[in-house]
């Protein structure tokens, strides 16, 4: 089974040199610490930045510069600063490459709920439809299932959508999954000492297995 | 022409119960915090609040909140402010929670004098409830209208009397598509400056959007998620 570090390791896989890349709170901001040094990708923040760094060190926090979950960052060489406006047409016209951001629930027909829960949480939506409902390429990185012990991986969601057929990878503390188009969640890798067995039991949504599911490598 | 005023009491000065206000800023960042005070101070009720955030309890828009100025705020995200979930749990706030870019798209719309906006974001949820859908080469858009507000009031880092503004690093994000789309727009600037000072070339927002600056005085800029990380020894 893979801790959230693990989880963001193996999405880091997925990222392509030249790669502009959106990252989300939670697990996928992690991603960016697993990044290969020949893979040069840039970040956008969708606040108004391309070009996004690390942490600043202690004693150089501007606070003029944030990144989209409000924490202090540093703005990399070749950076560029812009309005929220043309941060979301870049978005909108499909100019940033992949979206990794974490989900309550995915439908096995690639629709994702991660913004509400009704009469517990109303934090809104931030970024996050616009983003679903704009990129080609959305990975989702969260957890199998709930603390409920629920399957997050749903023949429907239950809880209010953000997109709709949209997420196209999963990656999960047990499996790598796609999204096919047709509907369904086809297993791609198991995570290190997880069964198939594991995985189906995992499951609520509709799973795919075919032929032989390599562990996979991180 | 000079449209410099003396302080944030002055910009805000007709500012009226019920009025729609458009605040810049995301999160603690880039807010026109002279202004808010100023709000405070002035006691003005039932404003409605487009903004993308509602600040934290002690500061920003939650001033505004705990002395139950708001009667609706219009914004993406709302989370880290525990009187705002408050207020929004017992009915006493009206809350309109929209996608962020959809947000910054219908400030601009207004800012270009564009009645409306066709965007995918929120498709197939109850952010699509009620709302007129258009179809374009086969794919589904939202019809989503330019926002309507008496007040904008944002805040750059520069400024000159006529109105030119230059913002600072993020703290850009919403307050260039709001400076645009207010009916009447204040921007308050750490520096005030001649004109000629600033770089047309590198002018953020025209002064012809811009009505009315100020220089506010000791800005906080309270920083919301302070993370750092350590130097290698």
């Amino acid at each position: 089974m893979l801790d959230k570090t693990g989880i963001a390791k193996r999405i880091a896989k997925e990222i392509k040199d030249g790669y502009y890349v959106n990252l989300g709170i939670g697990i996928p901001t992690l991603v960016a610490n697993y990044i290969p040094d020949d893979v040069d990708v840039i970040l956008q923040s969708e606040n108004g930045l391309l070009g996004m760094g690390p942490f600043p060190f202690e004693g150089e926090e501007d606070a003029d510069t944030i990144n989209a979950g409000k924490q202090t960052i540093t703005k990399l060489p070749g950076s560029a600063v812009f309005d929220s406006a043309m941060s979301f047409g870049m978005i909108r016209a499909k100019k940033v490459n992949l979206t990794i951001l974490g989900a309550m629930e995915v439908s096995e027909n690639g629709d994702i709920a991660n913004w509400k829960i009704p009469g517990k949480m109303v934090k809104g939506m931030g970024g996050a439809m616009d983003l679903v409902a704009s990129a080609d390429n959305i990975i989702v990185a969260m957890q199998h299932i709930n603390k409920a012990g629920e399957s997050k991986l749903l023949p429907k969601c239950t809880l209010p959508l953000t997109g709709i057929n949209c997420v196209k990878k999963i990656v999960t503390e047990l499996a790598v999954l796609d999204v096919l188009p047709g509907g369904g969640f086809k297993l791609l890798e198991r995570a290190p000492g997880i069964s198939v067995e594991e995985i189906i039991k995992a499951t609520a949504g509709k799973l795919i297995i075919e032929g032989d599911i390599p562990e996979m490598v991180i | 022409m000079n449209k410099v005023v003396s302080d944030a009491d002055e910009a805000t000065r007709d500012i009226e119960d019920g009025m729609t206000l458009m605040l810049g800023g995301f999160g603690m960042c880039g807010i026109p915090e002279k202004s808010i005070l100023a709000l405070v101070k002035k006691g003005v009720k039932n404003l409605t609040c487009i903004s993308n955030n509602a600040g934290v309890d002690e500061f920003g828009i939650g001033l505004l909140l705990h002395k139950h100025q708001v009667k609706k705020m219009i914004s993406s995200y709302v989370g880290e402010n525990a009187e705002f979930e408050r207020q929004l749990l017992t009915g006493e706030l009206d809350v309109e929670l929209i996608p962020q870019g959809t947000l910054a798209t219908r400030c601009m719309a207004a800012g270009y004098g564009m009645p409306a906006i066709f965007t995918r974001a929120g498709i197939g949820t109850e952010v699509a409830e009620g709302k007129e859908i258009r179809n374009f080469n086969g794919k589904d858009y939202l019809m989503e209208l330019a926002f309507d507000a008496d007040f904008a009031i944002v805040k750059a880092w520069k400024g000159d009397r006529l109105g030119n503004l230059v913002y600072r690093s993020t703290a850009r994000n919403f307050n260039p598509v709001m400076a645009m789309a207010g009916k009447i727009t204040i921007a308050e600037v750490e520096e005030l400056v001649e004109p000629g000072e600033l770089d047309p070339d590198n002018i953020h927002t025209p002064g012809i959007y811009v009505h009315r600056i100020f220089k506010g005085e000791n800005y906080e800029k309270r920083i919301e998620q302070r993370t750092v990380r350590k130097r290698d020894i």
